[in-house]
C-alpha cells in the first residue's frame, strides 16, 4: 500500500509511505519554518511524486494531519489534500497531528510509559495530547488534544517544540525540544493502523479554539 | 494548449464567496458559487477566519458542482486561473492552495490571478447584458464592494491596468455595513439600506463628502492628493452622531431620512469622482463591478452622470459583479489568448496585491 502523507499543522511536510519499501519511507519532505505552507507545498509535492516516479495513479490512499495547529497553515494541508483526493479518485484519512511526535517517541530510546506530546500554539498557549507506550506497541491516545497554558498540564515527561518553547515549566525532554509533527511518522502511523484494521478519522480540522469573532453588542444610546 | 478558445476554471476565494467558474474562451459555461453570508449576518460583517473555514469545506463541493453543471471533464481543461489577492489573507490561502494542488494533480498551467482586474474580465464574456463589446480603447472600470472601491483605466487587460483611485479608508460597502448597524437594519447593509432608502428623503440631512475639498482635489492641471480617491470613515461618524442627536433630544429617529441621505452622500460622491476620472483620462466606456452595482440609487445617478458625460455605462448581470469563479476564469482566459506565461506554483497569496499586477509571473 502506497501512501501520501501531508502535514502543515506547524511546519510543511510531505511524504511517501508503502509497506513494501524499506523502512517504509519512499520518500519525504519538510521544512523549517511554520509560515511558507502556501508556497512551499504543491512544489515539495509534485518533487516528491517526480524523484519517486509516482503518479496519483499508483497511491492508494492520503493522510492528511488534521492538526490541533495555527489555522490558516492547517488549511493550506488540508484543502491540498482534499483536493488531491478528489482529483485522483482516491480515499483521504485524517489522523491527529500529534501522533506524529507520538510515534517518533515511541521509536526512540528516549520514550517513557506516559508522555505528553506539546506543539506551540501561539498566543502563550500550547496544544497536547497525553499518550501511553504499552510494551512493543503503537503509542495510544489517552487524552486530548487540549489547547491550554502549559503550567496547566499534567506533570509527564514532554515532548515536541511546544515542549522545547516551555521547557522551564514542563519536563522537556531536550532531544526532542524543536520537533515539530512531521508527515513521515503520521503516514508510518496510518499504515501501521490500517494493517491493524483501525477505521481512521476524515479530515475534518481540529481547530479547538473558536474563530475571535464577538457578537456585537446593542449601540449604546445617547441619553 | 487550445489558445484561441481555451477552457479555462476559475477559482475565487478571497472575502466570503467560494467560486468556481469555467468559461470557454469568452463563453461562459458555469458560474458556481457557495456564500458563506448567512454565517457572517450575527457579527454584522464579514469575519474573516470563518470565511476561511468555510471556503476549506465548500471546495470541493463546489468545483464537483461546477464541472457537472458545464459537463467538461477536468482532463479537457486547458488551465487553471485562481485569485491570488488582493482580498484576506487567510481565505485566499485556501483557494490558492486548492487551485495549485488542482495544477499538480492534473498538470495543468496555473494562473495567479489579480481579483479586481478579474472584476473588468468578467464584462468581456459574451450575450451578457452589460458586455463590453471587443475591447474598447479607452476602458475604465468602477469597482464597489464591502471589499473594494476603486476606479481603474485598462489600457490592456492582460498586463497594463492603471489605478486612478481607491478609498483611502473604509469600502463603500464596509460602510454601508457600518451604518446599517448604526440604524439597526441588519446585515448585509447595503440592499437593508438601499431599501429603507426609498422611504427617505435623502435631502432632510446633508452629510459630508470625503476628500471633495479644494485641498484634496486640486485642479485638472494640478490634482491634488487625492483627486479621484474617496474616504468613508468620516461619513460614518458623521451618521452615528447624527442619531446620538436626534436620541439626546428625545426624538425619534429618522431612521429612513438618514439611510436615503447617507446613501445620497456615499453614491454622489462615488459618481462625481468617477465621472471626473472618466473625462480626465479620455475614458468613453466604463463598466461597474463588485456588489454595491446592485445598488439601485447608485446605478441610477452613475447612470445619468455618465450619460451627460457621453460615458457609455456598462453594468454585468448580478452574479456576475458580486465576487465569483467565472470572472477569474474569464480573466485566466484572456491571458491565455494573449499569449501570456502561466505563473507556476510557487506563488504566495498577496492580500494587497496592486491592480498594476494583472497576473503573477512564473
Ligand atoms: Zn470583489
Amino acid at each position: 500500500m502506497l501512501i501520501l502523507a501531508i502535514d502543515t499543522s506547524a511546519v510543511a511536510s510531505a511524504a511517501l509511505v508503502s509497506d513494501d519499501a524499506l523502512e517504509g519511507v519512499v520518500a519525504s519532505f519538510s521544512t523549517e519554518d511554520t509560515r511558507s505552507h502556501a508556497e512551499v507545498l504543491a512544489p515539495g509535492i509534485e518533487q516528491l511524486l517526480a524523484d519517486a516516479g509516482v503518479s496519483g495513479s499508483d497511491i492508494d490512499a492520503l493522510v492528511v494531519g488534521v492538526g490541533p495547529g495555527p489555522f490558516t497553515g492547517l488549511r493550506s494541508g488540508i484543502a491540498t489534500a482534499r483536493t488531491l483526493s478528489f482529483v485522483w479518485g482516491k480515499p483521504l484519512h485524517g489522523l491527529m497531528s500529534l501522533d506524529a511526535v507520538a510515534l517518533e517517541v515511541a521509536e526512540s530510546t528516549a520514550a517513557a510509559p506516559e508522555f505528553l506530546v506539546v506543539t506551540d500554539a501561539r498566543r502563550k498557549e500550547v496544544y497536547w495530547a497525553r499518550y501511553g507506550l504499552p510494551e512493543g506497541q503503537l503509542p495510544v491516545l489517552e487524552d486530548g488534544p487540549h489547547v491550554g497554558f502549559a503550567a496547566d498540564l499534567p506533570d509527564l515527561p514532554a515532548y515536541g517544540a511546544g515542549a522545547g518553547l516551555y521547557a522551564h515549566t514542563l519536563k522537556a525532554d531536550p532531544e526532542f525540544a524543536a520537533e515539530q509533527p512531521d508527515a513521515l511518522y503520521l503516514g508510518q502511523f496510518a499504515l501501521a493502523r490500517l494493517a491493524a484494521g483501525d477505521e481512521l478519522r476524515d479530515s475534518t480540522p481540529l481547530y479547538l479554539r473558536e474563530s475571535d469573532a464577538q457578537v456585537p453588542g446593542p449601540r449604546k444610546r445617547a441619553l | 494548449m487550445n489558445r484561441s478558445q481555451p477552457l479555462v476554471l476559475g477559482i475565487e476565494s478571497s472575502c466570503d464567496e467560494t467560486g468556481v467558474g469555467i468559461v470557454r474562451g469568452t463563453t461562459l459555461l458555469t458560474n458556481t458559487v457557495s456564500s458563506s453570508m448567512d454565517e457572517h449576518v450575527r457579527f454584522g460583517g464579514v469575519i474573516p477566519e470563518i470565511a476561511s473555514r468555510a471556503h476549506l469545506d465548500a471546495f470541493v463541493p463546489t468545483l464537483e458542482q461546477a464541472l457537472s453543471d458545464a459537463g467538461v471533464a477536468l482532463d479537457d481543461v486547458d488551465a487553471i486561473a485562481v485569485t491570488s489577492g488582493p482580498g484576506l489573507a487567510g481565505a485566499l490561502m485556501v483557494g490558492v492552495c486548492a487551485a495549485k494542488a488542482l495544477a499538480v494533480a492534473t498538470g495543468k498551467p496555473l494562473y495567479a490571478i489579480n481579483h479586481l482586474v478579474a472584476h473588468v474580465g468578467v464584462g468581456l464574456l459574451d450575450g451578457k447584458e452589460g458586455q463590453v463589446p471587443q475591447l474598447p480603447e479607452n476602458l475604465g472600470a468602477l469597482l464597489v464592494s464591502g471589499g473594494h472601491t476603486e476606479i481603474l483605466k485598462i489600457n490592456s487587460i492582460t498586463d497594463d491596468v492603471v489605478l486612478l483611485g481607491s478609498t483611502i479608508d473604509d469600502a463603500a460597502g464596509e460602510a454601508y455595513d457600518k451604518v446599517a448597524r448604526i440604524l439597526g437594519l441588519g446585515y448585509p447593509g447595503g440592499p437593508a439600506i438601499d431599501k429603507v432608502a426609498r422611504t427617505g428623503n435623502a435631502k432632510s440631512i446633508r452629510f459630508p463628502r470625503g476628500l471633495s475639498q479644494p485641498k484634496y482635489m486640486g485642479t485638472s492641471e494640478e490634482p491634488g492628493p487625492h483627486r479621484y480617491d474617496w474616504s468613508f470613515s468620516g461619513l460614518k461618524t458623521a451618521v452615528a452622531r447624527c442619531v446620538e442627536q436626534f436620541e439626546a433630544r428625545g426624538q425619534e429617529v429618522p431612521v429612513a431620512d438618514i439611510a436615503a441621505a447617507f446613501q445620497e452622500a456615499v453614491v454622489d460622491i462615488i459618481s462625481s469622482k468617477a465621472v471626473l476620472a472618466c473625462r480626465e483620462h479620455g475614458i468613453k466606456d466604463v463598466l461597474l463591478g463588485g456588489g454595491v452595482a446592485a445598488n439601485s440609487r447608485l446605478r441610477e445617478l452613475t447612470g445619468q452622470r455618465c450619460a451627460s458625460a457621453g460615458i457609455r455605462l456598462h453594468v454585468p448581470p448580478l452574479d456576475l459583479c458580486t465576487d465569483n469563479g467565472a470572472m477569474v476564469a474569464a480573466l485566466g482566459a484572456q491571458l491565455v489568448m494573449a499569449g501570456v506565461g502561466p505563473s507556476g506554483i510557487r506563488f504566495a497569496p498577496d492580500s494587497s496585491l496592486p491592480v498594476t499586477a494583472v497576473s503573477l509571473p512564473a
